[in-house]
């Protein structure tokens, strides 16, 4: 299984802040796909994913036990 | 203290700076980022800061490897406050130690903008009629998937 996690915007849109599915050997594109099927006012554009912690390609392959954080824009500062 | 932190109470800039402190310094520029007012015309009444925090305190770390390498001689400290914060509040300090003040102020400078680069933390809004979460649309980003 995969570990997902929402944050500001993204969890206020998906209600959770965390989920679990099972995509391992799917790309972080796939994942992105499936996301905003789920999600339709998912924000495509702007929103980056990590995983474990360090942001991902979207050719990158997801792994049991992977945590992925959808990041929207960030406004640090 | 760590030298690259998300804290949940009031920050103290000194500390930071005292940190970055060492004899071969010469300098020591101290940067504190405070909750503002009024942006744009419109009234904030306060803040609401959420970090991904593991992932943010990596990244406030590889900022500061970022400028140790490319200003040689430097030592950082950066510490971000998350939860409700009140006006003039500290949201952010960085602390940057050099041998002389141009680097101190130069490396000081690309930490707060690579901040609002790459770091998982987010800030909502709130005013008198409503609140929204800010981001900051910039730059499209590294690992971006646009």
């Amino acid at each position: 299984m995969i570990s997902l996690r929402y944050f500001a915007g993204l969890r206020e849109q998906t209600g959770v802040s965390e989920e679990q599915v099972d995509m391992a050997g799917q790309t972080v594109e796939d994942l992105w796909q499936w996301a905003t099927e789920k999600y339709p006012d998912f924000l495509s554009g702007a929103a980056r994913v990590a995983v474990n912690e360090e942001y991902a390609l979207p050719t990158d392959i997801l792994e049991t036990g992977d945590v992925v954080a959808f990041i929207p824009p960030v406004s640090g500062g | 203290m760590k030298a690259f932190e998300i804290v949940t109470e009031a920050i103290n800039p000194q500390v930071y700076a005292d940190y970055v402190l060492r004899p071969e310094a010469g300098a020591v520029t101290l940067f504190t980022g405070h909750v503002r007012e009024w942006t744009k015309g419109v009234r904030t009444l306060h803040l609401s800061y959420e970090a991904y925090i593991p992932m943010a305190e990596k990244k406030l770390t590889q900022i500061g490897e970022e400028i140790e390498q490319r200003w040689e001689g430097t030592k950082v400290a950066i510490a971000h406050r998350i939860g409700e914060l009140q006006i003039s509040d500290i949201a952010v300090v960085i602390a940057v130690s050099s041998p002389h003040r141009k680097t101190a102020y130069e490396a000081n400078e690309y930490a707060i903008e690579r901040i609002k680069e790459i770091v998982p933390i987010w800030k909502k809004e709130i005013w008198e009629d409503g609140e929204e979460w800010i981001g900051d649309q910039k730059k499209k980003p590294e690992g971006g998937l646009t």
